[in-house]
């Protein structure tokens, strides 16, 4: 499954840049791209546990920047 | 100038503090701070500096201390604090042991300066994130829905298929229709960069997007939101930056080793000439002005806003991109095929030639009488063209495969190819001319014949030629047999033409162009994306055109012409060269002037300030730079 997400107050290109390897990283991401300009963030990830993996995406993000959200 | 309330405290913040910080500067170079002398001397300039410190960047200060605990060891706010406190303890130490106070001003300035870049950046990102949704304008917030007897304002997308919509003067279309009742004038600016209005009448199609110019339209709904064109429109440029460009991709590449690296000779630096010469206090110093260049932001932002830009300026022209790969890989696109029918051409039929000319109207008339009742394109062709009235009462009969004869008191008119000619025995002139023959008799007399064929676009050859001149190869492909493809390519100037091509033909002719290619090129498909998705698809670059509303050419497509119009081909050419050249100039600049930055810092030529100006005019020329591209005329 591949869903896109808004994102909020994604202020730092180079943040943009952590996040998408921070969230390549989980268990289960097929692809994903941090958009800083349009401010989306793209999933493609398994569809058995696409929640359980968003969660682990907006927490690898919180952890990179703390201020930015991702609306679901 | 509008900002965003967030931009507006920052800035209020950042001139706070620089005017605090010019007052205390003053001071301290005129008159001195160091009152009293002896051990404390240091106390007031770092008590009245700290104050100024702390207002201008305890929000960096904030970000440090949280992303330590989460983890991000290479962070630009800890690497910011460790340069400025560092600069702080340094004065400090030197204030103690007696030395000349100094150093509180450096620190001060380099987070001041840091934070105006900060600001300069977020500016410019809104501003052009602002430009994007200005032009994402199209979006339609209610329909005014016919239920009943009633009109009802609801969201566009409960409107289903075969209901009837009403559009009052000023509002957007908000779906896909037919237009049922009513005609006016449509504004169709934002969806293809076209000025001019567009008429409409009752049983035309119109697009969502557009905005009602004149009077109040009934439209028959033929699409749901999700479906219609402007959806379809929003999702593509909402997620155009999301497929990367090389040049982006190594720029992230390239951040994620630098900050390591700057900070690991930082390190190196502070340390290893320090044990040879003993001389802490200077390599140290030198350590921190090197921490002052290692926030890569500027060179990764610089490179996404460019492209952005680019994709911005595209889109006013009607152009849409898909990501910003494609604008790269089209500004090294160096073969344009193309289909030949509707997109080189008009598609259909004109009336191109009429025999005798001093018969014209008369040949026309007839020809009109004959075919009035057909629907056949070239009975289209004769009727669009003849502005007089056309006589009723003629009884037609079709003559398969040749033509028609009608009928009325006796009078009998024959219009057909030269076979019904033959078979009346009227005697008639051929004509040699390629293209579809009509002619034309009356009561057994030939009166003349017209000549049907597919015309060029009006800017075909034009466009054509200006991108031999950018250096492309121009190929055609068509379904038409040889000698017909042969002399439309004459008409456009196309050196290049493949005929008789069935559809799945001209997708394995295009992949044998595409294999031929040099490396590094890339090849365009141009088409009207309806018949010939497939081949779209096999191009590096599928470019639609005039499909506005067309969900198969903007799913199959990179790009999509909204406009039916050529001149957009060299027009996105010259958009994704400015763009390449400015990400090009980007880099080499800004890579430039860090690593400069670097080396006069390790010898010991640059000091702080010259460091932190370097890094913030360096980011915002970069930025500057990047948002050039969206100028373009």
């Amino acid at each position: 499954m591949k869903k896109v997400f808004k994102m909020r107050d994604l202020d730092c290109a180079n943040c943009a840049a952590k996040m998408e390897r921070a969230i390549a990283k989980i268990d289960g991401v097929a692809s994903v791209s941090v958009n800083f300009m349009g401010q989306r963030l793209t999933i493609e990830a398994e569809d058995s546990r696409f929640d359980a993996i968003v969660d682990e995406a907006v927490k690898v993000c919180k952890k990179v920047e703390p201020d930015c959200v991702i609306l679901r | 100038m509008e900002l965003s309330k967030k931009e507006k405290s920052k800035l209020v913040r950042i001139i706070a503090a620089l005017c605090m910080f010019a007052v205390v500067f003053t001071v301290d170079l005129t008159v001195g701070l160091s009152v009293g002398g002896g051990k404390w001397a240091w106390l007031l300039p770092f008590a009245l500096y700290l104050v100024i410190y702390i207002v201008i960047g305890y929000d960096v200060l904030w970000r440090a201390v949280r992303n330590i605990l989460h983890g991000q060891v290479f962070d630009e706010n800890f690497l910011m604090c460790i340069a400025t406190i560092g600069a702080f303890a340094l004065a400090i130490y030197r204030g103690a042991v007696g030395e000349k106070i100094e150093g509180f001003d450096e620190a001060c300035a380099v987070l001041l300066f840091y934070q105006v870049g900060e600001w300069f950046q977020s500016y410019a990102t809104g501003k052009s994130r602002r430009s994007i949704s200005a032009l994402m304008d199209i979006r339609p917030d209610y329909a005014n829905v016919r239920r009943g007897n009633e009109l009802v304002k609801v969201d566009p997308s409960e409107v289903r298929v075969g209901e009837i919509i009403v559009v009052n003067p000023g509002e957007k279309i908000p779906l896909d229709g037919e237009v049922v009742s009513g005609a006016s004038a449509l504004d169709a600016k934002a969806l293809t960069g076209e000025s001019l209005p567009v008429d409409v009448k009752e049983g035309d199609g119109v697009t969502s997007g557009c905005v009602n110019l004149s009077s109040q339209l009934s439209i028959k709904v033929e699409k749901e939101f999700y479906d219609s064109a402007v959806s379809k429109i929003l999702e593509l440029v909402e997620n155009a930056s999301s497929y990367k460009s090389k040049a982006e991709n190594f720029i992230t590449k390239f951040a994620r080793i630098y900050t390591p690296a700057v900070v690991t000779i930082a390190l190196l630096l502070a340390v290893v000439p320090s044990l040879v010469t003993g001389n802490w206090l200077v390599w140290i110093y030198r350590a921190l002005g090197f921490l002052v260049v290692s926030c890569p932001c500027a060179l990764v932002i610089s490179i996404p806003l460019s492209f952005f830009s680019g994709i911005g300026a595209a889109s006013r022209h009607g152009i849409l991109i898909k990501g910003s790969d494609y604008l790269e890989k089209y500004d090294s696109a160096k073969v344009f095929v193309f289909d030949k029918t509707g997109t080189l051409t008009k598609g259909g039929f004109s009336v191109v030639k009429v025999t005798p000319t001093n018969r014209k109207d008369e040949i026309l008339r007839l020809a009109a009488i004959a075919e009035s009742g057909s629907s056949h394109p070239i009975a289209t062709s004769v009727c669009s063209t003849y502005s007089g009235e056309i006589e009723s009462g003629f009884t037609p009969t079709v003559i398969a495969g040749e033509g028609i004869e009608a009928k009325k008191d006796g009078s009998v008119i024959l219009c057909g190819n030269a076979s019904l000619m033959r078979r009346y025995g009227v005697k008639f002139e051929p004509e040699t001319d390629i293209g579809t023959v009509v002619y034309v008799a009356h009561d057994g007399k030939y009166v003349g014949s017209l000549l049907f064929a597919d015309e060029p676009k009006p800017e075909a050859r034009e466009v054509l030629s200006s991108l031999g001149n950018l250096g492309c190869r121009t190929v055609m492909l068509t379904g038409d047999n040889a000698r017909v493809a042969g002399d439309m390519a004459a008409r456009l100037n196309i050196s290049e033409y493949r005929a008789s091509l069935l559809p799945q033909n001209k997708v394995e002719e295009l992949k044998s162009i595409i294999g031929g290619k040099n490396k590094g090129e890339a090849v365009c498909f141009v088409g009207d994306g309806i018949n010939d998705a497939p081949v779209l698809m096999s191009a590096d670059i599928g470019i639609a055109m005039g499909g506005v509303g067309s969900d198969a050419a903007i799913e199959a497509s990179d790009i999509v012409l909204m406009r039916d119009d050529l001149k957009g081909l060299p027009l996105l050419k010259r958009i994704a060269k400015k763009t390449m050249r400015i990400v090009k100039q980007n880099i080499v600049f800004a890579l430039g002037i860090k690593l400069a930055i670097l080396l006069l810092s390790a010898l010991g030529i640059a000091n702080m300030w010259i460091a932190v100006f370097g890094d913030v005019g360096v980011a915002v020329l970069a930025i500057l730079n990047a948002m050039r591209v969206g100028k373009i005329d």
